[in-house]
């Protein structure tokens, strides 16, 4: 075994690079599930994002657009599912689960052109003398412009949340849609636009996959990174600094064992091939665990129909 | 289930409907198909539907095929067989190696309907098997390897630990061994046969470790991204020519042709003359392809290669001759013995040299 052929530097860089797209999902997921809806159609939406950001980045030249076109793309995808979960009132898993075999049968339709192509490649960040510090310089400073917007994401979401009268709206939305409505809060509207937002999320992820991590576009390529998004987001028991914790504790298990693989670390592979889920499942689940019942904060809302009767 | 297979289901109900009227005329004969990715993968399926579609091709009306995508290994993919011969599939291709058990088990069921499992080792009375030796192209992948690598480190990106895989390890490195002693390789195994990310996420992972050939038993086209985006590295197509990635990174490939076994086992089926057999070709009866080998190949490697290649078409050298020993260093081929197939079909182990462990 020569471990020393294993570049940490090199490999935490990497490592947030794999991480981001199941962050982006998981991240938009979260903001749904506050507002009392279930989407499980993160992995349609990824590969719908995945397909419109690699198409308008190919045909523009430009990745922001394509990113731009992703988020817009995959929110647009999220209104079939607001529309028929909140005005016709369909059942949410039902729904959302036909949400994912659209959105991966519209994406095969919408790739017919563009397998084998390779896209603009998308700009790290010039952040000047910093990228050049040793050591930081490569971990922090020479990304490109998604990964430290979804590391500001997260900052947003969670101050959002904790912090301004609509995420406080939002969360009443969630815990009690009843209540909520008494107030004179739109329900409905709120959750559309928490809905929309989760889309724009996962378009995100997955135009990131199809522009940086792999580059390329492949039919199914997301390859169940949504549901991984899906489960992060109970395990983190709906926090935003948990999922980033779970986002990077999956994406770097993952990233870490094929490099240790790579090195030929005298560790069995099957316990390297198991250790991305079972490490991200243990570590949040004993975070959880340890926090009491308030920590298991479900919102209380989370999949239920709202119909305003009075 | 994709668009595709919502729009063939359709399709299938609406010619079950009309079957019904028309149950007198003389019936095409339904051929089924159970992938194990998308049929954009790019590679592994890819090939297999272009199978599929020359046997369309081929008979015209008197054939109709239906295919399912993105089945997985176990206990679901024997719903998904099941379901194709409940919908009166006459032959079912089952396209991938962990579909062995749920193919027999199916075929217990349904003695009239003829199975086809490419790359097991199981046959019955209605279930015949089918595999191309993919080795021998291997082993011509493994000759320009050790010839063009640099680093003497080569990386293998392995799906899943089974005979197949083993045996292509094992013949590429024992070809990139014999022209370049110092080559060593490392295996990454992905344990998946398709997920773009995670197969670009081994390539870069190998990449960064110094490897500057990637070979890949994966099915899509993502290592070669992957190896593209970072430079100076070669790969190999696998299964599909992957031709949009040459002439870098992509330098040759190993090309799947199932087109004339397809056409040739469903012609058996509508003459009624379908037996059970196993069928395993090569390069010589041309189931196995050599994709163009690429102007980034010195010209004298590129002819070594293809001398090689005509060598083991015309059966005159086969890549596992002795000696050779095994990873213990226990003599497997002595001086001048070939592998008979036996061995090569249970493959279990890597040949001396080799380092790691095959997982179980």
């Amino acid at each position: 075994m020569d471990l020393s052929s294993i570049n940490p530097v090199v490999l935490i860089a990497s490592l947030m690079v794999a991480s981001t797209p199941i962050l982006l999902a998981a991240l938009g997921e979260m903001v749904v599930e506050k507002s009392g809806v279930l989407n499980l159609g993160v992995e349609g939406m990824m590969i719908v994002g995945a397909i419109c950001g690699f198409a308008i980045a190919v045909e523009t030249g430009s990745p922001t657009m394509g990113f731009v076109a992703a988020a817009l793309g995959s929110a647009l995808l999220s209104m079939i599912f607001a529309v028929l979960t909140q005005l016709f009132l369909s059942n949410q898993v039902a729904t959302g689960l036909a949400l994912t075999l659209f959105g991966l049968g519209l994406s095969s339709l919408l790739g017919q052109g563009y397998v084998g192509i390779k896209p603009p490649s998308t700009p790290k960040m010039d952040l000047g003398p910093l990228s050049d510090l040793p050591v930081l310089g490569r971990i922090l400073f020479s990304h490109d412009l998604v990964v430290y917007f979804s590391l500001a994401l997260v900052l947003a979401v969670w101050a959002f949340l904790k912090f301004t009268r609509a995420g406080l709206i939002l969360r009443a939305v969630g815990e009690s849609h009843d209540a909520a409505h008494a107030l004179g809060y739109k329900v409905v509207a709120i959750r559309f636009a928490a809905i929309g937002f989760g889309g724009a999320c996962a378009g995100l992820g997955g135009a990131y996959l199809s522009l940086v991590r792999v580059p390329q576009w492949t039919e199914g390529m997301t390859a169940g990174a949504g549901w991984i998004a899906l489960a992060i987001v109970v395990f983190a028991s709906w926090r935003a600094g948990r999922i980033l914790l779970g986002a990077y504790l999956f994406g770097g298990v993952t990233v870490l064992q094929l490099n240790l693989q790579a090195a030929g670390a005298a560790i069995p592979v099957e316990y390297l091939s198991m250790s991305p889920y079972l490490i991200t499942i243990l570590v949040l689940v004993i975070m959880s665990s340890s926090r009491g019942r308030a920590s298991l904060a479900a919102p209380a809302s989370l999949g239920r129909s709202f119909h305003a009767s009075s | 289930m994709t668009l595709a297979k919502l729009l063939t289901g359709a399709a299938l109900a609406a010619g079950l409907a009309g079957g019904a009227f028309a149950a007198s005329h003389s019936e095409p004969v339904k051929a089924g198909f159970i992938y194990v990715g998308p049929i954009g993968d790019g590679g592994w399926t890819h090939e297999h539907n272009i199978g599929r579609l020359a046997v369309e091709e081929e008979f015209g009306d008197a054939v109709e095929t239906v295919y399912q995508e993105s089945v997985p290994e176990g206990a679901d993919a024997e719903r998904a067989i099941t379901q194709m011969a409940l919908q009166g599939a006459d032959i079912i291709f089952t396209t991938s190696f962990g579909y062995m058990d749920p193919t027999i088990n199916v075929a217990e069921k349904f003695p009239d309907v003829k199975f086809e499992h490419a790359t097991g080792y199981k046959t019955a009375d209605n279930v015949a098997i089918y595999s191309a030796r993919f080795y021998e192209g291997r082993a011509i992948q493994g000759h320009i390897a050790g010839k063009m690598t640099k680093t003497n480190k080569i990386g293998y990106i392995a799906s899943f630990p089974i005979p197949e895989v083993i045996r292509g390890i094992n013949s590429a490195y024992i070809h990139a061994k014999k022209v370049n002693p110092d080559v060593e390789f490392s295996v990454v195994w992905a344990f998946t046969w398709f997920d773009p990310a995670k197969e670009a996420d081994a390539a870069t992972a190998l990449i960064e470790q110094g490897a500057d050939v990637i070979l890949q038993h994966t099915d899509s086209t993502a290592p070669q991204a992957a190896a593209a985006e970072a430079g100076n590295v070669i790969t190999f197509g696998q299964a599909s020519d992957m031709s949009e990635y040459a002439p870098m990174p992509r330098v040759s490939s190993i090309i799947d042709n199932w087109a004339p076994y397809y056409i040739d086992r469903v012609k058996a089926v509508m003459d009624g003359t379908w037996e059970t057999k196993d069928t395993w070709d090569g390069i010589g009866p041309g189931m196995v392809g050599i994709g163009e080998i690429s102007d980034a190949v010195p010209a004298e490697v590129k002819a070594e290669a293809l001398a090689l290649k005509d060598a083991i078409a015309a059966g005159d050298y086969h890549p596992f001759t002795g000696p050779i020993n095994k990873q213990d260093g226990s003599v497997w081929l002595a001086e001048g013995e070939t592998a008979d197939d036996g061995t090569l079909l249970g493959m279990d182990f890597y040949v001396e040299g080799l380092t790691g462990e095959i997982p179980n």
